[in-house]
């Protein structure tokens, strides 16, 4: 399976579309119920952040294997501000975009992976995978 | 955009999600409840969310504005529910959801409104 | 491949047609003979007789191997389920290349000599893929048990109308304990219980992480309008939790699953009285 959707986050009705398919993949991979259910949200948060913080960006949602297990990797990036400081960034509570600060560092906690990379002024990219148990 | 509809029973409204939530309707239901509230002179809101699959911070963040914004309106919500995964997520994601009281499902939600409403005070006899 | 190859592949692939039922006759006969008398002898010759069939056409359509290992596949998961070796299943296998030999013995002939040769390499991968397969259906076997034992060993139970326990006994690791969580929180939706009891009185240790996960199924359960007690924390528990700074908050802990269950009725106002005669009655106290 090398099945791969690429979705261009761009306004608010896109983040519903990323959590849809989002759980379409997650249950052609075989999550349980409760881990799509945290993939889904973790895909929620990082959508919504694409958009407060860089006014859009895309995301690619692929079904990969590490040879024993399969899983789902998302793959979010933007071209937005980037993040100056990726430790604070992943602080609980920290926020510049007004809300809870529990984006990043909320998604982070519900995924098996998470990488985030940054340049002030490029963009950033976060990918993340969830494997199936 | 989807609108969520907010009933009234007796004293109560009910919101019912049934959609999934796009932000814009959630910002929009928060309004539409605190009119609602003060229109119908509402002692409760019950938001049943058992068709929610997914509460991410900005719906969980919407669940506690609500419950504060009621408060202040002198209104009493209960999230009613809430499905396992969903709470398990939000416990993982950090989320507390602080001031907002829950209850398994609406029957129970309507019952814990009932007692709250039994111990206020009835109109005195002049 | 060689030309000498080429053409002992060829004059093999005759033998084997040619004397068919003779191999086939003994191959099953030696098969037979490494796995005991534990084979059903008809069944075992029927499932080589398959193989032989694909064997042939692997050799005289040259190189694609599929069906045959698809066969040896599923040959070796049987013999799997049926408690074979790994050992005596791939035997099964190597033992064709002593039912072949039988042919080319009697017969002076290099060219057929090679041809056995390169048969008796093709057997040597085949044999190794039959083992390599068998170990990993015995592993699926063992993963799939373990799943089921994780069920049978987690009940939700009802103690009374809207309380719910889940008396957990062994050691429990991280995924047990997020299965038996699951199954508690659910339970809890499907039949209304307001009360739960993780009774935890047959677990000798809990590590940070389970611990963590205990803590995250009472917050959860009252996230969802249900509260939870934990009972039955024996002292080294306690101790653990304590020392790994552990926050318990404001759980409500109970000595024995007695005392949490009769914290549990009293919160739900159920009201249990004892009479002169010791039967106990039970009344519901009206809230």
């Amino acid at each position: 399976m090398t099945s791969a959707v690429e979705l261009v986050i761009a306004g608010n009705s896109d983040v519903v579309i990323v959590r849809q398919q989002v759980r379409n993949s997650a249950q052609q991979v075989g999550l349980s119920l409760v881990d799509q259910t945290k993939v889904v949200t973790a895909a929620s948060e990082l959508a919504r952040n694409a958009l407060m913080y860089a006014g859009g960006g895309q995301v690619r949602i692929e079904v990969v294997n590490n040879g024993v297990r399969d899983g789902l990797r998302l793959d979010f990036t933007d071209e937005g501000p980037g993040i100056p400081d990726l430790d604070l960034a992943l602080t609980d509570g920290w926020s510049t975009g007004g809300g809870l600060g529990l984006g990043l560092s909320g998604s982070r906690r519900l995924v098996d992976e998470f990488d985030l990379e940054s340049k002030t002024g490029e963009g950033t990219r976060v990918t993340v995978i969830k494997w199936a148990r | 955009m989807e609108r969520v509809p907010v009933l009234k029973l007796g004293d109560l409204l009910i919101v019912s999600i049934q959609i999934d939530l796009q932000d814009q309707s959630v910002l929009m239901l928060q309004e539409d409840l605190a009119d609602a509230i003060v229109e119908s002179r509402a002692r409760g809101v019950i938001i049943d969310i058992t068709a929610v699959e997914i509460v991410d911070s900005f719906i969980g963040r919407m669940l506690s504005t609500i419950a504060s914004i009621s408060r202040m309106l002198d209104a009493e919500t209960i999230v009613v529910g809430m499905r396992p995964a969903v709470a398990i997520t939000l416990v993982e994601l950090g989320l507390s959801l602080g001031g907002v009281r829950t209850a398994l499902n609406l029957e129970k939600g309507v019952a814990m409104l009932k007692e709250r409403g039994g111990a206020d005070p009835v109109a005195v006899p002049e | 491949m060689t030309a000498h190859g080429d053409a002992g592949q060829l004059r093999m692939d005759e033998l084997l047609r040619a004397k068919e039922e003779t191999v086939l006759k003994r191959w099953i006969d030696l098969a037979g003979a490494t796995v005991g008398g534990r084979a059903d002898r008809s069944v075992l010759a029927g499932r080589l007789r398959e193989v032989y069939q694909a064997l042939l056409q692997f050799i005289g359509e040259g190189g694609d191997a599929s069906d045959l290992r698809g066969l040896l596949a599923d040959l070796s998961r049987k013999q799997a389920r049926e408690g074979f070796t790994p050992a005596e299943t791939a035997a099964v296998v190597f033992s064709l290349k002593e039912a072949v030999y039988g042919l080319i013995e009697s017969e002076d002939d290099v060219t057929a000599l090679r041809g056995y040769i390169w048969l008796a390499r093709q057997i040597d991968d085949l044999g190794l893929f039959t083992f390599e397969t068998f170990v990993s259906a015995r592993e699926k076997i063992i993963t799939d048990q373990a799943e089921q034992l994780l069920e049978l060993s987690t009940p939700v139970v009802k103690l009374w109308d809207g309380i719910l326990a889940v008396p957990l006994v062994g050691t429990l690791d991280s995924a047990r304990t997020q299965v038996v969580m699951e199954k508690l929180l659910q339970g809890l939706v499907e039949t209304g219980s307001e009360h739960a009891v993780i009774d935890i009185t047959g677990v000798p240790a809990v590590d940070t992480q389970v611990a963590q996960h205990l803590l995250k199924a009472v917050v959860a359960a009252r996230l969802m309008g249900a509260e939870c007690v934990i009972s039955g924390i024996r002292p080294q528990i306690a101790h653990t939790i304590v020392t790994l700074g552990i926050e318990f908050g404001d759980i409500v802990t109970k000595a024995s699953l007695a005392d949490a269950l009769a914290y549990t009725l009293r919160k739900s106002g159920v009201q249990v009285t004892q009479r002169a005669d010791k039967h106990v009655v039970v009344g519901l106290e009206r809230v």
